[in-house]
């Protein structure tokens, strides 16, 4: 088959197989239906289809994050094209490798208003790490393979390749290069033994650290490394949320999740510490709080692979640009044989200090409520599964209780919009985490707002057979909305009030899942221990929760991390 | 700061629009911009012209290099550089006198009259943009018809070079 011809649609498929694709998240329209005809005639790669163009993205996103692989949709022009942006933007942010192929108009009408034409190219370059419009179906084999390239190397990303009709209907020589070089794009970046020296120096001369890791690390792959490193060097750890599960959350070294909603204990270490290492992290405003007032005494160490997250929200004192592994396994070679420590008795000074800190229980909620407490399900929920679930969210209050209270000790494991803060991502990103993870308990955890953003993919669900257990706290409220119209607007409650919310058992079984409603804190272990032992069903759980409840603890908009509001609960107690 | 940027990047449809749009998003401004093909005609050089504090042209520096098509790029004021714009003006001269005035401030400019009308000529002229900006100056503002202005090129002094 070497040197014959294809028609531009099958080597379409066929690159993505050479790619070692498994599914391919779509939805199809007039340009792309010779795609689909090739689809129809191959078995390598399985076709999900979805319901809605944005659920294709998130589906291939929550792939991508529960597996480390790329994640593959394929959609049509124009709508098809647009309805994938928020997806795209959601994956862009939170530096996701992915691959998304939209339909075009046949080339010769490019530019002339055509039916359903729109410049996906321009409309995606904002959200993109690269994109690419293919003119020559000569040139389709070697575009989608830059396209795998660049999404998975250095800084992932999600890439973007518009192929009009014509190329897939025109025929060419299918060779797909083994590999691919391109000269104004090398991720290969080398590690400078003299930041090293001076890293190693600067760790070793620290009387209050602290290790704050990031995303980077379980996108690098740099777990192993990461633990390694805290343990060598017994210095407290807090991770943001979109590392969560690098290192485990139950180890004595781990003070939780930082920022807006971290913990007491991880913002008061990051405010008083001397020697900050950043990780894989991004200086997030969400976890800095506010620039004037982060980390005032401390030298920053930042280990990143984009040059152009080093220094942008926080001067950094040494850089050490690089994949997480190389580097950290560089400093504990360094370390090892350095032969030194850091001072022991400022160390445990220094956690002595965090344990005060950690002493105020800064998750406390009040336990005797009649109504069900959202952190409460959560916590159960962590019970039940073991805490080997994967885990993904929607956006709001449901989503900082799973972080704060879902103890993730492993990576890719915790599925959550952390950059983009997409509302409707949680459900399609557990479909694609399913998938991936055919005979593990994966779990949707969204509220009555968000989930009623991508709802039309419980036909997927049930198309497919994903028995993926949906956690809804319902609150009946844009909760976070509320939470802060609440705090910050006089408790003027402008449009974050949720009428007309569906009977989600019915809406659940009408999909044909099983629904169940839980109105009583006592009926919440039996309803999930119920809800798990389904194996075989997607289970959509309405959890009626305490309407008024509040993330605490909370670093409002232009405070420092010493700042921290603590929950009405703490403070009466 | 103002800061003059070299930039090689991939001659491909859309490489420029992902500078400019660069540019927009993330609010830095661009004083100027020239681009065309090389010698090469595979990658084109561009000249971008940025004014902003430190922090912020090491952030633009680097996003710039993040760029998929962006070969490779120089500040080109870390260094000695040359920087030249070509300017094209337009300017009236209804009367023998005004003729002569312009003539001779085109000679001072060292400046050349590459088109004469009933009463106009069209000069041109090269050189920093300060030059430029003087020879301007140096006209009455009523005899100026239009002004077409490259934007800036910039090279680097001596063996140093900026190439693929
Ligand atoms: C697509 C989108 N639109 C709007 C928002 C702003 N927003 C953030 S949280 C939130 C409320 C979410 O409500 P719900 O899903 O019920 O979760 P809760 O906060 O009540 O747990 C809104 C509207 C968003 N993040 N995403």
């Amino acid at each position: 088959m070497a040197n014959k011809e294809m028609l531009g649609a099958d080597i379409l498929v066929n690159a993505l197989a050479a790619e070692n694709v498994e599914y391919l998240f779509g939805y199809p329209g007039g340009v792309v239906l010779h795609i689909y005809d090739a689809i129809f005639k191959q078995d390598k790669i399985e076709h999900i289809l979805v319901r809605h163009e944005q659920a294709a993205v998130h589906a291939a996103d929550g792939y991508a994050r529960s597996t480390g692989k790329p994640g593959v949709a394929l959609v049509t022009s124009g709508p098809g094209a647009t309805n994938t942006i928020t997806g795209i933007a959601t994956a862009y942010m939170d530096s996701i490798p992915m691959v998304i192929i939209t339909g075009q108009v046949h080339s010769t009408l490019i530019g002339n208003d055509a039916f359903q034409e729109v410049d996906a190219v321009g409309i995606s370059r904002p959200c993109v790490k690269h994109n690419f419009l293919v003119k020559d179906v000569k040139k389709l084999a070697s575009t989608i393979k830059k396209a795998f390239y660049i999404a998975t190397t250095g800084r992932p990303g999600p890439v973007l390749i518009d192929v009009p009709k014509d190329v897939t209907t025109e025929m060419a020589v299918f060779e797909y290069p083994e590999t691919i070089e391109m000269r104004s794009y090398n991720p290969v970046v080398t590690v400078n033994s003299e930041q090293i020296r001076q890293a190693i120096e600067l760790i070793l001369s620290a009387k209050r650290p602290v290790i704050y890791s990031g995303g980077g690390v379980i996108l690098g792959n740099g777990v192993k490394e990461l633990i390694e490193f805290t343990r060598l060097l017994s210095f407290p750890i807090t991770q943001t949320m979109m590392g969560l599960g690098a290192y485990p959350a139950t180890d004595s070294q781990s003070l939780g999740m930082l920022g807006m909603h971290g913990t007491y204990e991880a913002n008061m270490a990051m405010h008083g510490c001397d020697v900050l290492i950043a990780i894989g992290a991004r200086f997030d405003d969400r976890v800095t709080g506010e620039l004037e007032k982060f980390c005032p005494q401390a030298k920053v160490i930042h280990l990143d692979i984009d040059p152009a997250s080093i220094s942008k929200n926080v001067k950094v004192d040494i850089p050490l640009l690089g994949t997480v592994p190389e580097v950290l396994q560089e400093l504990i070679n360094g370390l090892n044989a350095s032969g030194r420590q850091a001072s022991s008795k400022d160390l445990t000074e220094w956690w002595g200090q965090i344990d005060t800190w950690r002493s105020t229980d800064c998750l406390r909620y009040n336990r005797k409520s009649d109504l069900i407490k959202p952190q409460y399900v959560i916590e159960k929920l962590y019970e039940v599964t073991k805490g080997e679930a994967f885990i993904a969210s929607d956006v709001g209050q449901h989503q900082m209780f799973a972080a704060q209270f879902y103890k993730f000790d492993k990576p890719r494991r915790w599925l959550s919009s952390g950059g983009l803060g997409t509302m409707g991502f949680g459900l399609p990103a557990a479909m694609g985490a399913q998938f991936a993870h055919p005979n593990e308990s994966v779990v949707c955890i969204t509220g009555e707002a968000s989930i009623q953003m991508c709802i039309q993919e419980l036909s997927t669900c049930k198309q497919f057979d994903l028995p993926i257990k949906i956690i809804m706290l319902n609150n009946g409220f844009l909760g976070m909305v509320r939470q802060w119209q609440e705090m910050f607007y006089g408790k003027r409650y402008s449009q974050s009030y949720v009428k007309a919310l569906p009977d989600f058992v019915k809406l659940a079984e009408s999909y044909g899942h099983v629904g169940m409603r839980i109105e009583k804190p006592s009926d919440v272990v039996g309803a999930l221990k119920e809800g798990f032992a389904i194996k075989d069903r997607l289970v959509f759980m309405d959890f009626v929760i305490d309407p008024t409840e509040n993330v605490y603890p909370m670093v409002a908009a232009g405070k420092g991390h010493n700042e921290m509001v603590l929950s009405p609960e703490m403070e009466s107690a | 700061m103002r800061h003059t940027i070299s930039i090689l990047l991939e001659n491909e449809a859309g490489a420029l629009s992902r500078v400019a749009g660069l540019f927009s998003a993330r609010g830095y401004n661009i004083e100027s911009l020239t681009v065309a093909p090389t010698e090469d005609p595979s990658a084109s050089r561009m000249t971008l012209v940025t004014r902003g504090p430190d922090e912020v042209i090491e952030q633009i520096t680097k996003q710039l290099n993040k760029l998929v098509d962006v070969i490779k790029l120089n500040d080109l004021t870390e260094g000695a550089h040359i920087e030249r714009e070509l300017m094209l003006v337009k300017i009236q001269v209804s009367t023998a006198k005004e003729r002569e005035e312009i003539k001779h401030l085109v000679e001072i400019f060292r400046g050349k009259i590459i088109d004469v009308g009933d009463t106009n000529y069209t000069v041109e002229m090269t050189g920093t943009g300060d030059k430029l900006d003087a020879f301007i100056k140096s006209i009455e503002s009523a005899q100026i018809l239009e002004v077409v202005r490259s934007g800036v090129l910039g090279i680097a002094r001596g063996s140093k070079s900026l190439q693929v």
